[in-house]
C-alpha cells in the first residue's frame, strides 16, 4: 500500500504547489455552463429543464481538460520510466495517480457543482442528489481520461486525440449522471441511475488501472 | 497442450503463409458473396410482396440490418485480434485488427445512412434519436478513434499495441454503451420501433434477409483478407519471402 | 394506400419495380450508396496491394 501512499502525497504536495493550475479546469466549467444561457434564452424555466444536461456537458468537458495533464511532465522528466523500473504493481501506482487527480480536478467541480446549479435555475432541494452524480460521475471520468491520457502522453497531437478516444467511452457516464440529476429535479427517485453510476464506478476501479498500466507501458515503448 | 495442436496456430504467424492463404481464400469468399447477394437482391427486391404496413419502403431492411449486423461483428473481430496481439504478442494479429477497423467503420457508415433513409418514410424525419441509431453513431465514433490512435503513432509497433489497448477498453464498454442508450432512449421517447407492432417476420421477407446477411458477411471476409493482404505486405516489405509473391 | 395481398414469387411489373411503391427515393439511394460503399471497400486494398507490388519489384531491380 505505501507506493500507493507515497504517489498520492507527493501528487498532492505538488499540486498544492502549483495550485493556480487547479482553477484552470473550474473556469472553464463555469464558462461552458455560462454559454447556455447566454447562447439560448434566460428564461427560468427553460433553464431549469435543460440544467442537468448542461451541468454534466460542462462537467464532462472541463474534466477533459484537466486530463491532458494527467501524465505530462511525468513523461517529459522520466518519472514514468522510473514508475516501471521500482518493484511496485504499475497499476497500484496509476490508481494513485488518478485518485490525486480526482483529489484536485473533480471534487473541486463537485464542490462548485451546486452554485453553477444556482446559476442555472437548478431546484435547491435536488442539489445533493446532483452533486452525488457528479462525484461518482467525475472518478469515472478521471479514470477513463486516464487511459485515454497514457495513451495519448508520447504523442505530439495528444490534444486533439484525446477528446475523440475518451468522449465516446465517457457517454454512458453523461447519460447515467444527467439522468440522475434531471430526476432529482423533477421530484422524482434518482436512486436507480446513482446506483448504476456507482456500479460503474466500482467496474472501472477495479478494471481500468490495468488498462491504464497497459497503456503506459505501451507509450514508454515508443 | 499437445505440441502439434499449435501448430498450425503457429502457422498463421508466419506472415507468407498468412498472405498466401488469405490470396487464396478471398476469391472464394468473393463468390460466395457475388452469388448469395444476388439471389437476396432477387428475392428482396422483386420476389417478395410487400410490407403491409411499410410498402415498399421495409427493403432497406435487406441491406440494413446485414450492415449493422457487420459493423458490430467486425468490432469484435478487432478487439479479438488486439487481445491475441497483445498477450501472444504476435504482430499478425495486430495486422488483421487494423486491417479490419476501417471496414468496420464503413459497414457502421453505410448502416447509419441506410437507417435514416429508412427513417425518412417511417417516421419522417431522416433522423430520430433512436437507440439502435444512435449506438450505431457511436461505434463509428469507437472506430475513428481506433483509427486515429493506431495511426498517430509513428512507431507502427506502439500504434497497433496502443490500438489494441484501446480497442479492448472499448468492447468492454461497448456493452455498457448498448444498454445505456437503450434505458436513455426509453425513458425520453417510447419506443420507436423499425418493425411493424408485429415483430413476427414472414418467410418471404426472412429467406432474403438471412442470404444478404450471409452474403454481406462472404464480401466482408473477402475484402479483409484483401487488407490483411496489403497490410502484411506492407509490414513486410523489407523480407526475403516478398521477392516470391509479387 | 395498402394493395392486395400478393402470392410469394408472383412476377411484378417493372414500373412497380423502379418506383417501388413510391418509395424510390429511400430505397434506390440506399441500394446505390452501399453498392458505392462496397465497390470502394474493394477496390482500395486492390490498389494498395499493387503499389505495395509494384514498389517491391522496383526496389528489387535496383537492389536486387
Amino acid at each position: 500500500m505505501s507506493p500507493l501512499l507515497a504517489v498520492l502525497s507527493q501528487d498532492l504536495r505538488l499540486a498544492y504547489r502549483r495550485r493556480g493550475e487547479m482553477t484552470t479546469p473550474l473556469m472553464f466549467f463555469i464558462l461552458v455552463t455560462m454559454l447556455f444561457p447566454l447562447g439560448l434564452s434566460p428564461q427560468p424555466e427553460l433553464l431549469r429543464t435543460i440544467a442537468p444536461g448542461v451541468l454534466w456537458v460542462a462537467a464532462l468537458l472541463a474534466a477533459l481538460i484537466s486530463q491532458q495533464s494527467l501524465f505530462k511532465s511525468d513523461f517529459d522528466d522520466g518519472t514514468l520510466e522510473q514508475w516501471l523500473l521500482i518493484p511496485a504493481p504499475l497499476e497500484l501506482l496509476a490508481l494513485a495517480r488518478v485518485a490525486s487527480h480526482w483529489f484536485v480536478s473533480g471534487l473541486p467541480l463537485v464542490v462548485l457543482s451546486p452554485l453553477m446549479g444556482i446559476l442555472m435555475n437548478y431546484p435547491e432541494a435536488a442539489m445533493a442528489e446532483m452533486a452525488l452524480s457528479l462525484l461518482f460521475g467525475t472518478a469515472i471520468l478521471s479514470l477513463l481520461g486516464a487511459v485515454g491520457a497514457a495513451l495519448t502522453v508520447g504523442l505530439r497531437q495528444s490534444g486533439v486525440l484525446l477528446p475523440i478516444l475518451v468522449l465516446p467511452l465517457a457517454i454512458p457516464v453523461l447519460i447515467f449522471g444527467a439522468q440522475a440529476a434531471a430526476q432529482a429535479a423533477r421530484g422524482e427517485d434518482p436512486s436507480g441511475a446513482l446506483y448504476l453510476l456507482a456500479a460503474l464506478l466500482v467496474l472501472g476501479i477495479t478494471l481500468v488501472p490495468f488498462a491504464i498500466a497497459a497503456a503506459i507501458r505501451v507509450s514508454m515503448e515508443s | 497442450m499437445d505440441k502439434h495442436s499449435w501448430a498450425w496456430f503457429h502457422r498463421f504467424a508466419s506472415p507468407p503463409y498468412l498472405y498466401k492463404v488469405a490470396g487464396l481464400l478471398s476469391p472464394w469468399f468473393m463468390w460466395a458473396a457475388i452469388l448469395l447477394i444476388a439471389a437476396g437482391l432477387y428475392g428482396g427486391l422483386w420476389s417478395s410482396p410487400p410490407d403491409y404496413q411499410q410498402g415498399d419502403g421495409f427493403r432497406i431492411i435487406y441491406i440494413h440490418v446485414p450492415s449493422a449486423y457487420l459493423s458490430m461483428m467486425c468490432y469484435s473481430i478487432v478487439a479479438i485480434a488486439s487481445a491475441v496481439g497483445l498477450i501472444w504478442r504476435l504482430k499478425l494479429a495486430h495486422a488483421v485488427a487494423v486491417a479490419a477497423a476501417p471496414l468496420g467503420a464503413s459497414f457502421t457508415f453505410l448502416a447509419l445512412i441506410t437507417g435514416s433513409l429508412w427513417g425518412k418514410p417511417m417516421w419522417g424525419t431522416f433522423w430520430v434519436w433512436d437507440a439502435r441509431l444512435t449506438s450505431e453513431l457511436i461505434l463509428l465514433f469507437l472506430y475513428f478513434g481506433f483509427i486515429a490512435l493506431n495511426r498517430a503513432y509513428e512507431d507502427r509497433r506502439s500504434g497497433d499495441r496502443a490500438g489494441a489497448v484501446l480497442a479492448l477498453v472499448g468492447v468492454v464498454n461497448l456493452p455498457i454503451i448498448h444498454y445505456s442508450v437503450v434505458w436513455w432512449n426509453s425513458l425520453h421517447q417510447g419506443s420507436t420501433k423499425f418493425f411493424g407492432n408485429d415483430a413476427e417476420i414472414a418467410a418471404s421477407m426472412l429467406v432474403p434477409l438471412l442470404l444478404m446477411i450471409f452474403g454481406f458477411t462472404c464480401f466482408f471476409f473477402a475484402c479483409l483478407l484483401k487488407r490483411v493482404q496489403a497490410e502484411v505486405l506492407e509490414r513486410e516489405r523489407n523480407a526475403a519471402w516478398t521477392a516470391e509473391v509479387v | 394506400m395498402r394493395r392486395g395481398p400478393r402470392k410469394w414469387c408472383e412476377m411484378k411489373s417493372l414500373h412497380e419495380f423502379l418506383t417501388m411503391g413510391g418509395y424510390a427515393i429511400y430505397v434506390w439511394p440506399a441500394y446505390i450508396i452501399a453498392a458505392v460503399v462496397m465497390i470502394v471497400n474493394l477496390m482500395l486494398p486492390a490498389g494498395r496491394l499493387k503499389r505495395l507490388k509494384a514498389e517491391i519489384r522496383r526496389r528489387r531491380s535496383i537492389n536486387p
